[in-house]
């Protein structure tokens, strides 16, 4: 176990590489430049600014220079931010955003493999086929158009939570984002538990589990919980890719100093370094959870041959 | 697959073929055009006086049009990359499962890092580079990651098929490789793929929309569904219909969509 998980993590270095050296090249390959203006600066300060960078260099050379920098845990200066490295930018931005996101994952699973064990069990009843229907709904609906309505409904005609004017470590403020992140998880993790659960529950260990007379809540949690929560846990991921993809459009809705807004503001500049450490950064947390979701998998089911 | 549809599915057909006429006939008839300014209402509520049937924005222009062309370009896009994603997937899924051996290996390796990598990442990339607003662009852009799935369900099933009689038979006619995969292999293949377009068709349409929230997607003059939220979220204390006509028009699409394409895969599943 231990020797496949260190295997598995030195596997994520090529991984990691390939995806430094694709961001590396594709956005430079974008036209414009991180110093183009609408006023074009005069050829010498132009130059100079080049030189200080190093964007006067070869490509290759550039790429050389960036890879034994990021070795040292050096992601570079930002070329927006002034007087700002990239390391402070995204460490100064990157808690909120952490905080966010992992709170709307665990309230994700949380809410919805309850929900969806419960739909499951009752799955003849008419609250379990409603619950599922709007499960659909809450699958579809994007990010982008909950956090508006939530911040309308509950900030505005009926202020129970604040929004916007962000002050750190007021928790009322991060209510709405949150649940807006978690919605679409729980609703997916609801469906997901429910179909692997009403699976499982048509096996023979189960109806032997009932036959002898164990309580309900007992054959659920005991017997079958933990097959069921396979296909939940690959779907883990996901999920954080997810969250992550939500939590740029979250911190725009509600106007927190996250470290999403780097990403796109970033990419528009053409802020190479700010991009590339934002890619990173976010890069490793997915293939982390990846890495997370297939350990919980062998535990889950020991079938899993872990070779 | 029988022609049987149960109520959700067919409810979901009317309601998907009423709102493409219905942006489609849009610019006939609305008396006002997506870029017309009318100074006279200014963010005005729905109404049936000047037409404005569901509202106009903070320069005057009127919502139901504009709400009809991100209706118009969010379905185009949907479609062409999807379009894309089916193409690209099918022809790799097919060719990897029915090649084996290292060819395989390696194709589905490249599969296996770009999985890896975070999906929205490339296409933000993408979407920077190519020249902004393009919508050519920008579906390029979403249909060119789009296909990995794709490949990874046609290859599976292409494995299983390349063992079957008439794929042997076809061997033993001497039957070009080429020819066996276009018209024995994917034939074969096509419920599966045309199950799994469907459900992709919403993906695209929300990613777009995601794109163009963030400013990344379509541009000014012209009007996507998600950049119609963007402002309509902007203005919504004062105004909410800015933000409640294109978020309705866009999640009444998305569960058509979602609707149509669960009840596809449950269907195959079944048979």
């Amino acid at each position: 176990m231990l020797a496949y998980t260190l295997r598995r993590i030195v596997g994520l270095v090529p991984t990691l590489f390939v995806l430094v050296t694709l961001a590396f090249f594709i956005i430079r390959l974008a036209p414009g430049g991180p110093f183009d203006q609408e006023q074009a600066l005069t050829p010498a300060i132009r130059a100079n600014l080049d030189a200080a960078y190093g964007l006067d260099q070869p490509l290759a050379v550039q790429y050389g220079r960036y890879l034994g920098a990021l070795l040292r845990g050096d992601l570079g200066p930002s070329f927006r931010f002034k007087d700002f490295s990239v390391n402070e930018l995204i460490a100064g931005g990157l808690p909120l955003s952490l905080t966010i996101g992992l709170a709307a994952a665990l309230l994700a699973f949380l809410v919805g493999v309850p929900l969806g064990a419960w739909a499951a069990w009752h799955a003849r009843s008419r609250a379990a086929r409603l619950l599922m229907s709007l499960s659909l709904l809450g699958v579809v609906l994007p990010a982008f158009v909950v956090g508006p309505l939530l911040a309308l409904v509950f900030g505005i005609y009926w202020p129970v939570f604040r929004v916007g004017g962000y002050e750190p470590g007021d928790p009322s403020f991060l209510v709405l984002p949150v649940i807006t992140l978690a919605l679409p998880v729980a609703a997916y993790v609801a469906r997901l538990t429910r179909d692997s659960m009403s699976e499982v529950l048509t096996m023979n260990f189960v109806r032997t589990a009932r036959a002898k007379g164990l309580a309900a809540h007992r054959v659920l949690l005991h017997h079958a919980l933990r097959p069921a929560l396979i296909p939940v846990v690959s779907y883990l991921g996901p999920a954080v890719a997810f969250v992550i993809t939500g939590s740029l459009v979250v911190e725009s809705v509600f106007g927190l100093p996250g470290s999403g807004r780097f990403l796109v503001q970033g990419a528009i500049d053409r802020d190479y370094p700010l991009v590339m450490g934002m890619i990173l950064v976010y890069g490793v947390f997915t293939l982390v959870c990846n890495l997370v979701a297939d350990l919980l998998y062998g535990w889950l089911d020991p079938r899993v041959r872990l070779t | 697959m029988t022609l049987r549809m149960s109520l959700g599915m067919r409810v979901a057909l009317i309601v998907l073929a009423s709102l493409t006429t219905l942006a489609l006939v849009a610019p006939w008839l609305s008396p006002w055009t997506p870029d017309a300014l009318d100074w006279e209402n200014l963010a005005t509520p729905p109404q049936w006086a000047h037409a404005h049937w569901l509202g106009t924005d903070r320069l005057g222009r009127d919502l139901f049009v504009r709400g009809m062309q991100g209706l118009r370009i969010s379905l185009t896009l949907g479609l062409l990359a999807t379009l894309v994603s089916v193409c690209i997937g099918v022809t790799w899924g097919a060719v990897a499962g029915y090649a084996g051996g290292r060819l395989d290996a390696a194709m589905m390796r490249f599969v296996d890092i770009v999985y890896a990598l975070p999906y929205v990442f490339i296409v933000i990339i993408l979407s920077t580079m190519l020249p902004r607003g393009s919508l050519a662009a920008l579906f390029i852009a979403i249909g060119a990651v789009g296909w990995l799935t794709m490949a990874r369900i046609v290859r599976g099933q292409t494995l299983s098929l390349r063992q079957r009689e008439f794929v042997t038979a076809a061997i033993a006619c001497g039957v070009r490789t080429p020819a066996i995969i276009w018209r024995h292999i994917v034939p074969n293949v096509a419920t599966t793929v045309i199950a799994y377009a469907t459900l992709t068709i919403p993906q695209v349409i929300l990613f777009e929309s995601f794109l163009s929230f963030l400013g990344l997607g379509v541009q000014e003059p012209i009007a996507s569904l998600g950049s119609l939220i963007n402002e309509g979220a902007q203005e919504m204390e004062t105004s909410p219909w800015m933000l409640l006509v294109p978020a309705a028009l866009l999640v009444t699409v998305l569960i058509a969509l979602s609707v149509l394409g669960d009840t596809l895969r449950e269907k195959r599943a079944h048979d």
